[in-house]
């Protein structure tokens, strides 16, 4: 779960990261008010999850209050890679000095929690990494002993030559990593990290990504999932424990596993079809989730065929059939459904779809053609 | 012979009395596995019933099942929110394999967890892995005993549903396997690529190799590099998700193209650069392994 800048820094500050102070506006009017308050240049910038916000013109400096309005009503309802923005952040303007990179995140290959680190900071950090990977400093955090205050040091060394900054960017270091560690994310990312001309060092942007898995232990930041920031399909899905991406192409798509999903939606792609989605609709699945799914698929216009793609392990078929048959009594959809059901439960399927008029396929490839063929004739 | 699990297998089940652990631990005893124990915490002193009236004890902790009972493997079926700890508690007792089928495992936990088995000196298959099953010999997890059969072939999957899928249609070939090894969707799992194609390079029976990945991460890119520099039998390759959008998980929590990173067109070009053929639908996998074996 992707979470937004004013979210990060509150999460930051709860860790006695030093963060500008801030708050977020919804109108033109509150971002008067907010930079009334600050007083002084306050920069106003757009919280959505996309990054390159800069360039798409949602930050902007704003030195008066006629200055705040205009860029408020500017950046409130722009469109930043697709996504609305809905609020925008009021923070004051900082005298910065230098600019420096502080990450954090997940490694797969260590398998542990890693540090990345440059004085090349306020950029794109993939490009720094291509471009000049010396400029950069990793540690791999021994999970038996956690993050020490001397690799904290190492780490803080290669950003400042100053020693008050260094010491101030080495406990900055510290508290990053409990904020990471007792948040459970996936990922945080200070980019800039500045220091100011009285020589203060400040967070002053933060990326957040909390894991999925860990939101049942954080019920505090269940709140921070922005709805309107996901399709309302998407929100719809994961309340019903599904998975969905939606696409741009007509072929619906219902399969019962992530990697089966993925291998469906690139045959549909194969025999010269686009898939309108991903759906997996996971393992023990009982009809109610099935029934969820076809409502989700049918809740986008563009789908002109449904196809399941259904493979029994955990999953039975004949529960399958049964959301299937149910969804059709219970929501009018207009276009053909097609179906393979192989696996755990298969001949009770059969029999259940057979019961209702419908049938099936046994291979994927015959239904994915099928499923083409009826998208391309109309 | 056969990698990870055969007939010298001895299972405990960890969370057997759970609904999955529970209509599972039957599933592998049906196929012939022998399930030696069960833990369930509370439990201990009860047995479970096996589909032939078996007994099989259920013990308080994993330290106490593997001393009564000289497990040698675990499966795990525990929630979520307990399954690190599951892993820890079974690398302590001193099993060597531990297959961790639970998805949605904390990353953070299991960054832990894994540390802590390699530090014991176990082996963990998975989080959220469809398990392995070795035809004819013993399965531990969940896939289902009836789409595969003894041969030659050893396959290596990050997905559950998908490798039935590609295993069926070995099956109905009449290309047996000698293990089928899930290794899991998440983005940090105990045995990758090059680990079980490790431990198939050192199987004598196994004489060609199905790996199946999807986007996400550069486990495939690593292990291309290493059966070009290692591996002297065949490997036929397939990846999902080459019409994944960048930037969006695809339900596995590892599979995530992040900015260039991880796209099945780079996995699929790896491999090609490094001798694996690839096969464009999991059906093709079926032409390309007969090729590979019959030259």
């Amino acid at each position: 779960m992707n979470i937004h800048e004013y979210q990060a820094k509150e999460i930051l500050r709860a860790n006695g990261i030093p963060v500008p102070p801030g708050e977020v506006a919804t109108t033109p009017e509150e971002a008067v008010a907010l930079a009334e308050k600050y007083g002084g240049t306050v920069v106003v910038k757009a919280q959505v999850h996309s990054g390159g916000r800069g360039k798409a013109g949602g930050v902007k400096l704003a030195t008066t209050t006629a200055e705040v309005r205009e860029h408020a009503e500017k950046i409130l309802g722009m469109t930043i890679s697709g996504l609305k923005v809905e609020k925008i952040l009021i923070t004051p303007a900082e005298d910065i000095d230098t600019e420096a990179y502080v990450g954090i995140l997940i490694d797969r290959g260590s398998q542990a929690a890693t540090f990345i680190v440059s004085a090349e900071g306020g950029i794109d950090i993939e490009e720094v990494a291509h471009t000049d990977p010396d400029a950069i400093r990793k540690l791999t955090v021994d999970s038996h002993y956690g993050l020490m205050g001397h690799q904290a040091y190492w780490l803080a060394n290669s950003l400042y030559g100053e020693p008050g900054l260094v010491k101030q960017a080495a406990k900055i270091i510290r508290q990053l990593y409990d904020a990471f560690t007792s948040s459970g994310a996936s990922m945080i990312e200070i980019n800039p990290l500045i220091t100011t001309r009285s020589g203060e060092v400040k967070a002053i942007d933060a990326k957040m990504s909390i894991d999925d898995s860990e939101l049942f232990r954080h019920p505090e930041l269940v709140g921070y999932r922005d709805l309107s920031a996901e399709p309302a399909a998407e929100t719809k899905a994961r309340e019903a424990a599904l998975s969905y991406v939606k696409l741009d192409g007509n072929v619906g798509c219902c399969v019962n596993g992530a990697g089966l999903a993925m291998a469906t939606m690139d045959l549909v792609k194969y025999y010269g079809g686009e898939p309108a989605n991903f759906l997996d609709i996971g393992g023990s699945s009982n009809p109610e989730k099935v029934v969820s799914a076809l409502e989700i698929i049918t809740s986008d216009s563009n789908v002109k065929v449904i196809l399941f793609n259904i493979f029994g392990g955990i999953t039975r078929g004949d529960d399958v059939a049964r959301g299937i048959v149910e969804a059709t009594r219970r929501i009018d959809i207009e276009v053909p459904i097609v179906i393979r059901l192989t696996g755990t439960n298969e001949k009770e399927g059969l029999d259940i779809l057979g019961e209702a008029g419908l049938s099936a396929f046994s291979s994927m490839d015959e239904v994915v053609e099928r499923a083409v063929e009826i998208v391309n004739a109309g | 012979m056969a990698i990870l699990v055969d007939e010298n297998t001895k299972l405990v089940v960890q969370g057997i009395t759970g609904r999955d652990g529970f209509f599972h631990t039957v599933q592998m005893m049906e196929y012939g596995t022998a399930v030696v124990a069960g833990v369930t915490p509370g439990k201990g002193g009860q047995a479970f019933e096996g589909p032939g009236g078996e007994r099989v004890p259920i013990f308080n902790s994993m330290d106490e099942a593997v001393s009564e009972t000289g497990a040698n493997t675990s499966a795990v079926y525990v929630p979520p929110a307990f399954a690190a700890s599951a892993v820890e508690e079974a690398a302590d007792a001193g099993v060597s394999l531990i297959v961790a089928i639970t998805e949605g495992v904390p990353v953070q936990d299991m960054a832990r967890a894994h540390a802590f088995a390699r530090d014991h000196g176990a082996r963990v298959l998975g989080p959220n892995c469809p398990g392995v099953i070795s035809p004819g010999k013993a399965k531990v997890g969940i896939i289902p005993g009836n789409i595969v059969t003894p041969g030659p072939v050893g396959v290596i999957s990050r997905s559950g549903t998908l490798t039935y899928e590609a295993v069926i249609h070995l099956t109905n070939a009449g290309i047996g396997q000698t293990t089928c090894v899930g290794i899991g969707g998440d983005p940090l799992i105990g045995t990758n690529f090059v680990d079980a194609l490790e431990a198939f390079a050192g199987d004598a029976e196994t004489e060609a190799i199905v790996m199946i990945g999807e986007i996400g991460g550069t486990d495939e890119q690593e292990a291309a590099q290493w059966v070009s520099e290692h591996l002297k039998i065949p490997v036929v390759g397939f990846i999902a998700g080459q019409t994944a959008p960048p930037g969006r998980r695809m339900g596995h929590a590892g599979a995530i193209v992040s900015g260039s990173s991880g796209t099945a067109e780079e996995k699929m070009k790896t491999f090609e650069e490094n001798g694996i053929a690839v096969a464009e639908r999991p059906a093709d996998i079926v032409d390309l392994i007969q090729g590979a074996l019959f030259v």
